[in-house]
This record gives C-alpha cells, sequence and structure tokens, in this order.
C-alpha cells in the first residue's frame, strides 16, 4: 500500500510538473510583462535594462525553474487586468464556484439514489421506463441550453427566480464570500445549481441504477429476503450499501468534470466565480491570470484524482497490484 | 450485387429494421445532415453574403406569429438574417467539425492503441499514463484549455479566421484517450492469437501485422464508440462556441447562434435560441440513439438480462 501511494504521488507532482510546463511556455510565447509595467514611452535601451533585471532574457529552462519555485511557494504572479497576485483573484472567487459545485451535488445526490434504486428494483414499470429515456434525453441536451430553458421560464416567463448574479453575499470567517447563508444568496443559487446538476443526473441515475440491478440478484441479498427481513431495509441496508464503492469512485472523478461544467454554467448566469473570470481573461488576453487558473485547476484535479484513487487502493487491493485500474 | 444481397439477408438489417427508435433516428440524422450540407442548395438566403442582410429586418418573430414575415419562416436574428438559412448553415459547420474531429481523434487514438497494445513494455506505460490523466481531466475541460490557449497564442482575429481547422484541432486533441483505451483492449485480446502468431513466424513487419492483421478484429468497438463520439465532438463544439472559444459570429455554427440568441432573450426574442437549441439537441440526440442501438446489437452479453 505504501508503494502505491508513493507512486501515485509521484506521478501527481510529475502531472503538475508537466501542466506548470505548458502554463509556463504559453506565458513565455504570448505576454510581454516589460511593456505591461512600463507602457510603451520607455527606450529600448531602459527596456533591454529592465528585462536583464528581471530575468527575462535568461535561456526558458532558467525561467520555468524560477516559475516553478515561485508557484510552489503560491505565487502565480501578477494579473494585468486587476493589478492584483492572480493566484488572490482566483482564491477569492473559488467560494463562489464551489458552493455551486456543492449546491449541485446535493441535488443530484438526493435524486440519483431513490431514482436510481427503484428503476433497478422496478426495471419494467412504466415510470422506470420513461425515467431511463429520459436520462438519454438529458445526457443529449448540453448544460448551457438547460441553462437557458431555465432562465426563460422561471425567470423571464414567470418572474420566479432571479436569472443573473449571486445576490447578497456575506463574508465568512474573513476570507470565504458566501451566498449560502442569506435567503436572497439561497434563491440566486437554485436555478445554477439545478442547471449544473442537470449534467450529472442522467450517469449518476444509470450508474446507481446499474450496480443496484447487480447487487440485487446476488445470493446474500435473496438470503435476506428469505429471512424475512423488511423489503425497505434488505435494499437500503444490505443492497445499497454495497453499490456505494463504485458510486463513490465515480462520484470522485466526476466532482472534476464539474468543475469544466461551471464554465459554462457560470456564462450563462454571469456567475462570479472561477470559471466566469477565467473567460474574461482569455478575452482580455490576461495571459497571467488565464495561466494562474490553468495551474489552479489543474491541481485541483490532481489533488481530487490522487485522493480517490488512493481510497479506492485502500478498498481495493488489486488495483494496489496492478497500479492501474 | 453480392454484397448488398448479403446485406439484405443480414441479421443485422433485420434487427435493426425491427427497432423503430433505431429507424426513426437513422432518418432524422440523415435528413438533417443531408439538410445541412445542402445548405447552398436548398435554404432560401445565404447568411455569409451581406449584401442580402437588411438590418431592417432584424427580430422578426417566426412566420406564424404576428408581427412575422411570410419571407422568413423562422424569423430573423438580431442582424436580421433568415434563421432557417442561417440554421442550416450552422449545421453544415457543426457536423462538419464533429466529423472531422472525430476522424482525427480516431486517427491518432488508433495509431497511440496499436503501437501501445502491440508494443508494449515501458511505452505502453507512459501512453497509458497521459491518456489516464487526460480522461481524469474530463475531454471538456482539455478543450477548454486548449481552446484558450490556442486564442490567446495566436490571437483573436486569426482564431476567427481558421476557426473550423481550429476546433477540429482542439477536439480532437481532448479526446482521443478514448480511442486509445478501446483500441489498445482489444489489441491485447487479438494480439496472442494464433493468426497473429502465423504472421509473425513467417515474419512479416509489425507494422504490417498492426495494421493488416490485428487493426480489421478491432474496428467493432472503434465503430460503436465513434457514433457517440460523433455526438460528444458535437457537443463540444457547440460547448466552446457557446462560451467564446469557437465559430465567431459571422460564420456561426449551432453553438454560436444559441450564444447570439442568448444576448437577446431578456428582450423576448425566444426563437432565435430555440431554433437552434433544438436542431442541435434533435442531432446529438438521434446520433446517440443510433450508438446506443449499434452498442446493444453488437455486445451479445446484454441479450442475456
Amino acid at each position: 500500500m505504501l508503494a502505491f501511494t508513493v507512486r501515485r504521488i509521484a506521478q501527481a507532482v510529475l502531472v503538475m510538473i508537466v501542466i506548470s510546463f505548458i502554463g509556463f511556455a504559453v506565458k513565455y510565447a504570448v505576454g510581454d510583462p516589460v511593456r505591461d509595467l512600463v507602457g510603451v514611452s520607455v527606450s529600448v535601451e531602459e527596456r533591454e535594462k529592465l528585462r536583464d533585471a528581471l530575468g527575462l532574457n535568461d535561456p526558458f529552462m532558467v525561467q520555468w525553474g524560477r516559475f516553478l519555485k515561485d508557484a510552489v511557494q503560491g505565487d502565480l504572479g501578477r494579473s494585468y487586468f486587476f493589478k492584483r497576485p492572480a493566484l488572490d483573484v482566483i482564491v477569492n472567487k473559488a467560494p463562489a464556484t464551489l458552493e455551486l459545485v456543492l449546491c449541485s451535488a446535493i441535488i443530484i445526490i438526493f435524486i440519483s439514489i431513490p431514482v436510481g434504486i427503484y428503476a433497478a428494483v422496478r426495471p419494467n414499470s412504466w415510470v422506470s421506463r420513461f425515467l431511463m429515456g429520459a436520462s438519454i434525453v438529458g445526457v443529449s441536451i448540453p448544460v448551457f441550453l438547460t441553462a437557458i430553458m431555465l432562465i426563460y421560464i422561471f425567470a423571464v416567463g414567470l418572474n420566479w427566480l432571479p436569472s443573473y448574479g449571486r445576490g447578497e453575499t456575506v463574508m465568512l470567517l474573513g476570507f470565504w464570500d458566501s451566498g449560502m447563508v442569506t435567503a436572497d444568496g439561497l434563491v440566486h443559487l437554485i436555478l445554477p445549481s439545478v442547471a449544473l446538476s442537470s449534467v450529472m443526473l442522467p450517469l449518476f441515475i444509470r450508474l446507481i441504477r446499474a450496480e443496484m440491478k447487480e447487487v440485487v440478484e446476488t445470493e446474500y441479498i435473496k438470503f435476506a429476503r428469505a429471512k424475512g427481513l423488511a423489503p425497505r431495509r434488505v435494499l437500503i441496508v444490505h443492497a445499497f450499501k454495497n453499490t456505494l464503492l463504485p458510486v463513490i469512485t465515480v462520484g470522485g472523478v466526476q466532482l472534476g468534470t464539474m468543475i469544466a461544467f461551471t464554465v459554462l454554467t457560470e456564462t450563462v448566469f454571469q456567475w462570479q466565480g472561477m470559471g466566469f473570470i477565467f473567460l474574461e481573461a482569455v478575452e482580455r488576453g490576461d495571459t497571467s491570470l488565464l495561466v494562474a487558473y490553468l495551474v489552479f485547476v489543474g491541481l485541483v484535479f490532481v489533488i481530487v484524482n490522487t485522493v480517490v484513487d488512493i481510497i479506492y487502493g485502500l478498498v481495493n487491493p488489486k488495483v494496489r497490484i496492478a497500479g492501474r485500474k | 450485387m453480392g454484397v448488398w444481397n448479403t446485406f439484405r439477408q443480414s441479421f443485422f438489417l433485420y434487427s435493426f429494421l425491427r427497432d423503430p427508435l433505431a429507424v426513426g433516428s437513422l432518418v432524422v440524422v440523415v435528413i438533417l445532415i443531408s439538410a445541412g450540407f445542402l445548405s447552398p442548395v436548398i435554404s432560401p438566403y445565404n447568411p455569409y453574403d451581406t449584401t442580402t442582410i437588411d438590418i431592417m429586418d432584424a427580430d422578426t418573430p417566426p412566420m406564424w406569429m404576428e408581427e412575422g414575415d411570410p419571407r422568413f419562416f423562422l424569423g430573423t436574428d438580431s442582424q436580421g438574417r433568415d434563421m432557417l438559412s442561417t440554421i442550416l448553415y450552422g449545421m453544415r459547420v457543426s457536423v462538419l467539425i464533429g466529423l472531422g474531429a472525430v476522424a482525427l481523434q480516431a486517427l491518432l487514438g488508433i495509431m497511440v492503441g496499436l503501437v501501445s497494445g502491440y508494443g508494449g513494455g515501458r511505452l505502453d506505460a507512459v501512453l497509458m499514463r497521459i491518456a489516464d490523466v487526460q480522461l481524469s481531466f474530463s475531454t471538456y475541460m482539455v478543450a477548454i484549455f486548449i481552446g484558450a490557449i490556442f486564442k490567446t497564442v495566436f490571437g483573436v482575429g486569426l482564431y476567427a479566421q481558421v476557426a473550423v481547422p481550429f476546433l477540429i484541432i482542439v477536439i480532437g486533441l481532448a479526446e482521443w484517450p478514448q480511442y486509445a483505451r478501446t483500441v489498445r483492449a482489444s489489441v491485447l485480446a487479438e494480439k496472442n492469437m494464433e493468426y497473429v502468431e502465423a504472421a509473425r513466424v513467417i515474419g512479416l513487419p509489425s507494422g504490417r501485422i498492426m495494421w493488416r492483421h490485428i487493426l480489421p478484429n478491432t474496428l467493432t468497438p472503434v465503430l460503436v464508440i465513434s457514433t457517440v463520439q460523433v455526438a460528444n465532438a458535437i457537443m463540444s463544439e457547440a460547448a466552446l462556441s457557446f462560451i467564446g472559444l469557437g465559430m465567431p459570429v459571422n460564420r456561426p455554427s449551432l453553438g454560436s447562434l444559441i450564444k447570439i440568441g442568448f444576448e437577446y432573450i431578456f428582450s423576448g426574442s425566444w426563437w432565435i435560441t430555440l431554433f437552434p437549441g433544438i436542431v442541435l439537441v434533435l442531432l446529438i440526440l438521434t446520433i446517440n440513439l443510433l450508438g446506443d442501438w449499434l452498442r446493444d446489437y453488437l455486445n451479445p452479453k446484454l441479450y442475456m438480462h
């Protein structure tokens, strides 16, 4: 187990080094920090001097090494647009995105588990058939269309819910800009998190249904039924518990995917999160911020995946030995 | 004729025709795709030709509405372009990018999968690790990142000019691991079979064994994922265009049309978003249904359930 953990962490570090290399290569190819610092009215010699002083004339690899060293210490450069450290900008916006992901995750858990179990236990009822059919349709609707539809129905048409922004937010603990403690903030959360959860719902319903179907066929479930236990208890305590492992594994990996979808959801709802400022950075050519986002999100993905893999390795020894899924 | 007769009497065709959902999906896909590729012939206007566009026609609702104009069946967008024509042209762009991206990812993935599966060893380990890592990032995120990097490195102007090949490259690069894994898995199953052994014994070069002997036997799973991948590629393209990393407004794909429409949804012009949206969902849904049918047909394990 130790060898497996070490190998996984070594791989995670390697991936982060590659990501930082790509990020730095983009920065190296595009941005001109000197022009951003001093503008256009400074003579060529002075610029050269400044370039030397900043180490911009060093070989590529040396500069990359410096970038890496700074990055490890939490310095990912300054955003040209915000005139602040890029990491600060991102960390400031992170709570918005994380709250969105959290709310969607809650919606997914509370809908997919009962629906998945029901569809597995009664595969031939018309409700199950309808739900399975609906899940294929659901997979085929892009998240931004769902979001636009929700806005059109609930914000433009019925005028029940707000269509954009985070509403009233409160600073918690000095850094967490939360929209989950005020009624206004919660109301603003509804549409974006429903839209975001719609992407993952069909996947999880199908996954839980498939796993559940397999477990229900096994001998120990038959035995539990034969013993005369209450059907509900058999389903939830005996059967469902054993479907949790694959569900949690997929869930962990999909958490990363959801961050990708937040980029789309945040665009539609003008949600001031990480994805939103990332796209703004692309539009503005704010390379520093773009690279910082790349490295930051890369880190989140790598940590989530590594932790999920290690947990999986703990529970399932086969993974450890093969070293590969 | 021989091939046609075999096909006509095959179980494949028989079971296909017995599934109304599959037949219906194929009909819809064929209609949509041919309408897209015939768009220069059948569409009433040319949305790329700025001389025929009149800004006075902008925001006309569909024909059957009160303020509709019989010249524009589905209404016009904010620039006065006929929606029907723009959707047809946009669908052509979307389908073109989808097919191109799948061709690229299949090419990359098949080569990597063959080399990796047949060669084995350290190269295999490295290539599959790369595929794993890329998949764990989710193809959307990778596509968004590559798109953003391309747009920054090449500049907004150039990106807009060559958006079609750019998008094909972006989506192709983002999704090759699917193919590589599938092909590798089948290669591993095939490479110890007698016929491969025989080919090796008579001294054929590895390249030939891979391409001519093993590859044809791995094509069934490739076919299955290809169908679903086309739908995924079209969806990725729409997503990229929607967030502004895709097709420019003057040559819209379905995704960029929806993006244009979204800006006007609060003023009540729902048709600019709704119609391209319906076409996009219909296209993706029917391709997915076909893919599902194909997978069920080619996977005999499912019959038992």
